[in-house]
């Protein structure tokens, strides 16, 4: 029958090519070829862990990897060229040391002054199901999110104009986006792309847990133990908004009221959707990497894992938008002992990945 | 590449005839719409044989005793429970799987997708199976409220992965069947969380009980062209029937609860209806 098919579809494409050939033959001018240039495309290279749980990396159609790409956009990340006085880049606040964040509560921008928002750490961005990003989730890809912190007044308080400009007149830059896009004609959403195909292959999945996941590796009972708590209900109940062994983001990706205070004074994600039912919803951040992203939450409140975990254990407060995933709330938290506290954080800890933030691809390449 | 194949028989065989003028041939019954699954170019007289393919789309629509309920009410509309609970819903996620349509001749459609309804994901609300049916007559419609014991396998479809929809492996592994979240106010008036979870249970450590729920509708429709077939869920329905659910009773922490995760299947059994097949 196959080979049936087979004989079939050759026959009929026979015609097809025929009729073609015969349709076409009076056109005695055929337009000559436009040659077009191609970038080399360089595919993400997703980890096996990846593969085997996770839906495929999310990369826009317009937007593809390649080598060019990423060379242009590492470049742009770690260069202050784009700052509006030339002394911060992208790296200034997302260190690859600090897998991608920095050790301050708030970042201090060009003009000294800080922001409200602790600096997010940068990975696994392909695999950001909603594509929102920001801890308030006001931005809608990576494109986008690039686009923002150069002309935001207390970060790198440029303009687009003016940091275009800047990139068009210097020595290499314009003959480098030629080679990312065909055109030495820079724009910032060129700029942006860039940057964010650079930000895509940011991936980490080589933790001590993952070579556990992978059978790669073994882990010490405190930090098992630890897993155990994370994943029961009635402990850490840590898995309904950060992930489990077969969803190893370690974060759902989407907003919550984590029962920081009891006055809401930054809205997050209700600021940006107008609905006061998600004043202070904040974007669950990913647990991998904890050991080099300190200090903690959308606020950099906590300097420590520690307070982190009291924090959920007896310090949850009460107010109209918390989420009832914060179920213990009524007394405080879930009341983890010192030693499933210990745990805990051996088993968050085993999360990071040492390799990631010292992959020599990923570093300062000016 | 088959139809293509045929096309090209019934084309040559269709041309073939064309020149046949003998008019004592007897009149021969069946489909004459070329453009039918089942067309006889031999047929002289159409005998209301014919039947097509046509999509169909199923509508996941929740309500509350009759009530409509979408994401716009979360966080605001309030509800009362049987149990004279008054709560609100911040989310409702919930599985359905194995969706079949019945035949009349009692063969079954099976569609292969599972659908992980999000009220506030609008695209979840709808499912278009790749499948086509069959234009005729259905006697019913079933499915699975959450996965059966064989497609509930732990870390096995990626997109559920992703939206963290997993079941604790101490808990028996596989997937969630509905996360319905939100505020009741207790005795006293004061609000609380409620997180009605519902999926495998646990009877004791390393023993499990399956709780998925499987529903067949016995309903005669026929299909005629392109069709959306409704699935409702009566919210209401988890809190009454057969058992009466005082949030103040069991409102967090049900997940490790075997009598909670077997009642909430109990009461699940009311819990869905076919509603309306437009076309």
């Amino acid at each position: 029958m196959k080979e049936r098919s087979v004989k079939m579809f050759r026959l009929i494409f026979g015609l097809l090519t025929f009729s073609l050939v015969m349709a076409c033959s009076s056109d005695s001018n055929p337009p000559e070829p436009v040659e077009e240039y191609i970038p080399t495309p360089k595919p993400l290279t997703v980890p096996p862990i990846f593969e085997r749980l996770l839906p495929p990396p999310t990369i826009p159609d317009d937007n593809p990897q390649t080598e060019e790409g990423i060379a242009l956009g590492r470049k742009l990340f770690f260069d202050p060229i784009l700052s509006g006085d030339g002394t911060q880049a992208c790296a200034s606040c997302h260190k690859p040391s600090n897998s991608f964040t920095d050790d301050s509560q708030f970042s201090i921008g060009i003009d000294g002054i800080e922001g409200t928002r602790n600096s997010m750490p940068l990975f696994n961005m392909a695999w950001n199901g909603n594509e929102k990003f920001f801890w308030d989730g006001r931005a809608t890809s990576v494109e986008n999110q690039a686009l923002e912190p150069v002309t935001n007044p207390i970060e790198m308080h440029n303009t687009w104009q003016n940091a275009v400009a800047s990139l068009q007149n210097h020595s290499t830059y314009p003959e480098l986006f030629r080679k990312a896009f065909g055109t030495s004609n820079i724009t910032k959403e060129l700029t942006a792309k860039a940057i964010a195909q650079f930000e895509r292959i940011l991936i980490s999945a080589n933790s001590p847990f993952d070579k556990y996941l992978q059978g790669e590796g073994t882990l010490t009972p405190q930090e098992l133990n630890g897993f155990e708590i994370f994943m029961d209900e009635t402990r850490g109940d840590c898995f309904h908004c950060h992930g489990n062994e077969n969803s190893p983001l370690w974060t759902d990706n989407i907003f919550h009221n984590n029962g920081l205070d009891a006055i809401i004074t930054d809205k997050g994600l209700g600021n940006v959707t107008g609905d006061p039912s998600q004043d202070g919803w904040f974007k669950s951040p990913s647990l991998r990497n904890l050991a080099y992203t300190a200090p903690y939450m959308h606020d950099g409140r906590f300097a420590t894992l520690d307070e982190v975990i009291n924090h959920y254990s007896e310090g949850l407060v009460y107010s109209p938008t918390i989420d009832p995933l914060m179920k213990a709330v009524s007394r405080g938290g879930v009341q983890l002992s010192e030693s499933e506290k210990a745990d805990l954080k051996a088993f968050l800890l085993s999360l990071s990945d040492p390799t990631f933030i010292t992959n020599p691809a990923f570093q300062n390449p000016n | 590449m088959k139809k293509l194949a045929l096309l090209l028989i019934l084309a040559f065989i269709a041309f073939g005839c064309s020149n046949n003028d003998d008019d004592s041939s007897p009149e021969v019954l069946g489909c004459t719409d070329p453009n039918s699954l089942n067309y006889n170019p031999e047929a002289t007289k159409d005998d209301d044989s014919c039947v097509y393919e046509k999509n169909v789309t199923f509508a996941f629509t929740q309500n509350w005793a009759g009530t409509p309920v979408t994401a716009a009410d979360f966080n605001s509309s309030v509800y009362q429970n049987q149990a004279g609970n008054y709560l609100s819903i911040s989310k409702l996620r919930y599985l359905i799987s194995r969706i079949s349509l019945h035949k009349a001749d009692g063969t079954t459609v099976d569609f292969l997708e599972y659908n992980l309804v999000d009220l506030t994901d609008p695209s979840t609300l709808t499912l278009s199976p790749a499948l086509n049916v069959i234009t005729g007559d259905y006697t019913g419609i079933s499915f699975i409220y959450g996965f059966n014991e064989a497609d509930n396998m732990s870390g096995a479809y990626p997109d559920l992965n992703a939206a963290n929809w997993n079941w604790p492996s101490m808990l028996g592994g596989g997937y969630h069947f509905m996360q319905m979240e939100g505020s009741f106010d207790d005795a006293a008036g004061a609000p609380q969380p409620y997180a009605y979870h519902h999926g495998t249970a646990r009877v004791s450590e390393g023993v499990f009980e399956q709780n998925f729920i499987a529903f067949e509708f016995d309903q005669n429709f026929t299909i005629t062209d392109d069709a959306t077939i409704e699935i409702k869920m009566d919210i209401s329905e988890w809190y009454k029937n057969p058992l009466t659910w005082d949030l103040n009773d069991r409102s967090v922490d049900l997940m490790m609860n075997y009598l909670a995760q077997k009642d909430i299947q109990r009461n699940g059994a009311s819990v869905f209806s076919i509603g309306e097949i437009a076309q």
